[in-house]
């Protein structure tokens, strides 16, 4: 068995990206996502990569969509009023169709919020969060292992579909310490990218890094086919873990921190009798909507645990087409569920009654 | 026998740029350097938003176009994946000196091993006409309409006497484009700000005092003459910072 180190979920992420042949940082500190910069800080300049902190997350970004244009794999990361100051970025590089990873450590808001752990940014992932249609591939995670893991993974999904990957952590996540295994960490080398801006060598036409489209014949023929692709993603990307859903009648709908507490309130539910399992989303877009869907058929209520005030209860909804009853269980502003606010929902959802 | 043909970096498609723009002259400059270092093939050139947004089908090198300002930061990405290409940003002074000052004044703080050429004309061309960072005191604009009003709207930003305070700042210099002479001592500049690069010396930027008659309202001739008459006194020629003989500071 591999041996496995202690680790802060935001060094994982790190370590992981170092691991994946991310050679490129940029970033802005902000709490609670520091110690990813922190670790690049230390790391990059030993290994011949590039840390550098920029003047302001918008910077950052843009430091991203450069490197990216270049062809190589480059991340930033940040937490939610810093990731609202990327959003231009992000829908450009959406635009332009470019790989890269962008790690987002929730706090509470909105506004300047607070630093505690969050979820309130889902819609804002999972929609895209700048202007314009497009999608990121958006990883949830729920264990330091996950932070580690699924980074590699978001790297590879980017190059693959030409997108920016998130990976959508919570300040819970990025802080807590567990044992991680990174040497079984597989990493896919990236594709060859001859799109990219690495200059012509007067051997090839230029190459025209852009998201301008003046004919709007043109820029609704490149959104079509970009959604194509995200086709593509939904039907190949979706991550998902089900606990106890076998004979379950009750589904918690849950990720990240959220899910771990949820496992507790389902663990000491089934000690009751009651039959009750969790749907645990990974990637949030594309959502799992499948699996909830078929899970609809014989589940009668779905709880949805979010830190948040109730965003991800709305793709259960749809995915399910509101054949269900739907409970939010929630905690805000960084607040955590315990297992036993869980727990009561799950119980008085067995009674079958309203909550 | 040819004695006069266009620059090998630049593209041969029609401009879009207004009668009497300058836009085409400092094109054309740019790409005279690119030839004359031989560097086309690992030159890369980020256009902004503006007027000169669609710079990225003129020249013949790699081509990126970046969100309106960020224009440095794209180049400081680009420069930084591999320091052995050669990278220049083109833009006005609506996305350098307003929207994407942080991202300017932290590019020469950083000393980024980059060219910038910055176009002056006083007025956001694309969308209209509207008041620049730059718009003269007194000038009728789309957004001035009787006037800057400096009392209002504050003071025109001069970029290069702003940016030769910075210690990261390698080459600082104002040129104009309204006649042969002002577009020889343009073109030596462009040049060096290149050569700057080339041998490592970090950030360079060349402001070019150019011409909008569309939008300032004058025929082209006139317009030229207003850069001599209006700009010039307010927006000086000359070097505002050379460190370029004292060696390279950049590992």
């Amino acid at each position: 068995m591999a041996d496995k180190v202690l680790m802060k979920g935001n060094e994982a992420i790190a370590e992981a990206a170092i691991i994946a042949g991310c050679r490129h940082y940029f970033g802005y500190p902000i709490t609670p996502q520091t110690e990813v910069a922190a670790y690049m800080a230390k790391k990059m300049p030993k290994i011949g990569g590039t840390f550098l902190q920029a003047e302001s997350e918008i910077a950052a970004i843009n430091m991203v969509y450069g490197v990216s244009s270049a062809g190589k794999r480059v991340m930033t990361s940040s937490s939610s009023p810093g990731i609202s100051l990327k959003s231009e970025g992000l829908s450009y590089l959406a635009g332009a169709d470019l790989p890269a990873f962008v790690v987002n450590v929730q706090r509470g808001g909105p506004g300047l919020g607070g630093i505690q752990p969050s979820q309130s940014d889902y819609f804002q992932a999972t929609r895209g969060g700048g202007h314009g249609d497009y999608h990121m591939v958006v990883y949830a995670p729920a264990s330091v292992q996950e932070m580690a893991s699924l980074t590699v993974k978001a790297f590879e999904t980017a190059d693959k579909y030409r997108m920016t990957s998130m990976i959508l952590a919570d300040g819970t996540m990025g802080q807590m310490m567990e044992p991680v295994d990174l040497e079984s960490l597989k990493v896919n080398p990236a594709p060859e990218k001859p799109w990219a801006t690495t200059g012509t060598d007067k051997k090839r036409e230029h190459n025209i890094i852009n998201s301008l489209y003046l004919k709007p014949e043109q820029l609704e023929k490149v959104n079509f086919e970009r959604y194509e692709r995200y086709k593509t993603v939904e039907a190949n990307e979706v991550m998902y873990e089900e606990y106890l859903m076998d004979d379950a009648e009750i589904c918690v709908a849950a990720f990240g921190i959220a899910a771990r507490v949820s496992k507790n309130a389902i663990n000491a539910a089934r000690e009751k009798g009651i039959k009750v399992g969790m749907i645990r989303p990974i990637t949030l877009w594309p959502f799992p909507k499948d699996v909830f869907k078929n899970a609809a058929e014989k589940v009668h209520t779905f709880i949805s645990v979010e830190l948040s005030m109730g965003q991800m209860i709305e793709d259960v909804k749809l995915a399910t087409e509101c054949k269900a009853k739907y409970v939010l269980c929630n905690r805000v502003g960084g607040m955590i569920p315990l297992p036993e606010q869980v727990l009561a929902d799950i119980e008085e959802a067995a009674k079958g009654g309203e909550l | 026998m040819v004695v006069f043909d266009k620059p090998k970096a630049l593209a041969d498609v029609p401009l879009h740029y207004c009668p009497g723009c300058t836009h085409g002259i400092v094109h054309r400059l740019v790409a005279e350097a690119i030839d004359e270092f031989d560097i086309e093939g690992r030159t890369i050139g980020i256009a902004p938003v503006g007027c000169s947004v669609m710079a990225y089908d003129y020249f013949n090198c790699d081509m990126i176009e970046a969100a309106h300002g960020r224009a440095p930061a794209v180049a400081t990405g680009v420069k930084r994946a591999d320091p052995s290409k050669i990278v220049f940003t083109y833009q006005g002074d609506g996305d350098l000196a307003s929207i994407g000052m942080a991202e300017t004044v932290h590019a020469a703080a950083r000393n980024e091993n980059i060219t910038v050429i910055f176009i002056n004309n006083a007025i956001y061309g694309m969308t209209g006409g509207q008041m620049a960072p730059t718009s003269l005191p007194g000038q009728v604009t789309q957004t001035s309409p009787y006037g800057r009003d400096v009392k209002l709207c504050g003071f025109p930003v001069k970029v290069c006497e702003m940016l030769s305070r910075l210690d990261g700042a390698e080459y600082i210099e104002r040129v104009a484009v309204n006649n042969i002479k002002n577009i020889n001592a343009a073109k030596k500049a462009i040049k060096k700000a290149f050569q700057n690069q080339i041998e490592g010396k970090g950030f360079s930027l060349i402001e070019v005092i150019s011409s909008c008659p569309t939008n300032w309202g004058l025929t082209p001739q006139n317009a030229l003459k207003w850069i001599d008459e209006k700009m010039i006194p307010y927006y000086p020629l000359g070097v505002y910072k050379d460190r370029s003989a004292e060696g390279v500071r950049l590992v």
